[in-house]
């Protein structure tokens, strides 16, 4: 009964965006250009965002769960923060690092001319910050868990560090990896707080389907609507799709 | 200092209450068995020997290559070591397949693919296991999975083959099959050869040279007859004990040369291994009576205190270790050279094929 109630509460808000849905000028509203572009961009963000992360968060991960040094119970909170940061804190954070006058931002703007804030690039980065600590936490969880004597067996068979990694480590989380990486996408395509603090909201160059749902909210209730069934068409697809190698591993 | 075969001479401490000093060494074409209980620290010695962690003390050479020196700042990592190990649970990578597992090796020694492919599949023949090419680990049985570790560890022709206890996750029939394999393939292969087992059996049929490992020591070396004979500590004592007799059955008898034994399995035939634990003969003054179909007189040759119990070595027809209580002692009046019966059950003997 309570699982019922359970289903209700995540089915019924699903219901009330359908009911809502202009399904007349739907195909209309998807093809606008703000819709086009916000489309594109999120692609664009979440994929390169997971991309980001799957290159730099699984020698985290590794890095976590394999070497012991002083200050990693530190670094494992740091890296989880993003995750129960509200993102806009997280956005504001990255502004003071990364910005026009930033701690790192105003050297890098000096020395390659590359302004994060309000570009396609700041997108990128804001969602790999708020995304990427799934995919760590969920990796580095696969390779404390996992029996260690097998990559010993790859040494004796002659197999270096690499292609221990390659051949045996990865294959073996392999269940836990795609998993982390659909998490991370999802929760990259649905960034909101981190990206509009931190890369601003231009049509065209900043501004994703959450960024343009909120602020057709404002104005053009209809398209707002469109471009949620976007993203749960789209969510709810990969999820789904991914479902048996994600579900198993968590 | 080093010669053909391997030497060890290793300490190495993994915790406060734990150290393991080993010193041995195995000739080419020779195998050593490596017998102790769990936790004695014969998994330590594996992963010291194969490279996987470094010594604290001491040195292991391989055919006078040196392995690892802590003093002369030297160790070969384990990928550099030629060594084929088969692990205890086997751990062939479950995402590979039979071959896969078996050309491992190979590919990773930069040998070309046909080439890998090719010696690996013909050592899967070698072992009967040309079907199961495709199958991975998980739809391999005990037994099958046991002889595809064998060939990933043989096929890279190691020059020594370390095995840690490579029967002991099999059940009891498939046990005694694969240890005649695995006699074979080691009799086959021609550099030294290191058994680590808890199972005395095992260390008796396939070591030439058993070391007796307890609490991270070696404590006592021999040939199999030597430790059965003279057990120097509790624990070879009680290895000891398992009687093991060679002979040949048909028809609920063995024939174990000077004397026949009756067994309960009346369908075995052919050369078996008989063993008979001492608590189980009782020993009597006069010919016994009763359901105990095994009985004959014999001379008690030594008699040993272990604590509160007697161990009785008997003499001939065919020697066996007794062990009962201190009480049937005083009442039997045992000394050496006493004459009496001894007597055990057919259900009490176990046979395995030899």
């Amino acid at each position: 009964m309570l699982g019922l109630v359970g289903v209700a509460f995540f089915v019924l808000p699903l219901l009330g965006l359908l009911g809502r849905v202009p399904w007349s000028d739907l195909p209309e509203l998807m093809t606008s250009p703000v819709v086009a572009d916000a489309l594109r961009l999120s692609m664009i963000a979440s994929i390169s965002a997971t991309a980001i992360s799957l290159v730099v968060g699984v020698p985290l991960a590794w890095l976590m769960a394999r070497v012991e040094f002083p200050g990693r119970a530190l670094l494992r909170g740091i890296v989880t923060l993003p995750l129960v940061l509200p993102p806009v804190v997280g956005g504001a954070a990255l502004l003071f690092a990364l910005g026009r006058r930033g701690l790192v931002g105003e050297p890098l703007n000096e020395a390659t001319g590359l302004l994060l804030p309000f570009s396609t690039w700041g997108v990128i980065v804001a969602a790999t910050f708020v995304a990427m600590p799934f995919l760590v936490i969920t990796v580095e969880g696969a390779l404390r868990n996992m029996d260690r004597r097998y990559e010993g067996a790859a040494a004796t068979l002659g197999a270096r560090r690499w292609t221990v990694l390659r051949r045996v480590t990865l294959p073996m989380i392999g269940p836990s990896l795609v998993a982390g990486l659909v998490l991370t996408w999802a929760r990259a395509f649905g960034e909101f707080g981190a990206t509009i603090t931190f890369a601003g909201n231009l049509q065209g160059r900043t501004q994703t389907l959450p960024l343009a749902v909120f602020v057709a909210l404002e104005s053009d209730r209809d398209t707002a609507v469109a471009i949620s069934l976007i993203m749960v068409v789209v969510s709810l697809a990969v999820l789904v799709a991914l479902r048996d190698w994600w579900g198993r591993a968590l | 200092m080093t010669a053909r075969g391997l030497s060890v001479d290793l300490l190495l401490r993994r915790s406060d209450t734990f150290r393991l000093a080993l010193d041995l060494t195995i000739g080419p074409g020779k195998t050593i068995a490596l017998l102790g209980p769990n936790g004695s620290g014969k998994s330590t010695a594996v992963a010291a020997i194969a490279g996987l962690l470094p010594i604290d003390t001491g040195e292991i050479a391989l055919n006078d290559t040196v392995l690892d020196n802590p003093d002369g700042r030297l160790f070969v990592p384990a990928e550099q070591r030629r060594i084929g190990v088969v692990f205890q649970d086997y751990l062939l990578f479950p995402h590979l397949t039979a071959l896969e597992n078996v050309s491992f090796g190979l590919r990773s020694r930069r040998i070309g693919r046909d080439e890998a492919l090719s010696r690996s599949r013909e050592w899967l023949a070698r072992l009967g296991l040309s079907e199961l090419e495709t199958s991975k680990p998980g739809d391999l049985s005990g037994g099958q999975a046991q002889r595809v570790a064998l060939a990933r560890a043989l096929v890279t022709e190691p020059d020594l083959l370390l095995l840690d206890e490579p029967l002991a996750a099999l059940d009891v029939t498939t046990r005694s099959e694969l240890r005649h394999t695995l006699d074979e393939h080691l009799a086959a292969f021609p550099g030294p050869r290191m058994l680590i087992t808890h199972d005395p059996t095992e260390a008796f049929l396939l070591a030439d040279e058993i070391h007796i490992i307890e609490h991270g020591e070696i404590t006592q070396s021999g040939s199999a007859d030597e430790i059965r004979l003279r057990p120097r500590t509790q624990y070879a004592a009680d290895l000891a004990g398992s009687n093991l007799v060679a002979g040949v059955a048909s028809s609920g008898i063995v024939n174990a040369g000077a004397q026949t034994l009756h067994i309960a399995d009346d369908a075995i035939r052919g050369p078996v291994l008989v063993t008979v634990h001492p608590t189980a003969i009782t020993v009597h003054s006069h010919a016994p009576e009763g359901s105990q179909r095994n009985s004959w007189a014999t001379t008690v040759e030594r008699v040993e205190q272990l604590g509160s119990r007697v161990r009785l070595r008997t003499g001939a027809p065919l020697p066996l270790t007794v062990e009962i209580t201190e009480g049937s002692r005083a009442d039997l009046s045992l000394e050496p050279g006493a004459r009496v019966w001894i007597a055990f059950k057919a259900t009490e003997v176990g046979v395995s094929r030899a």
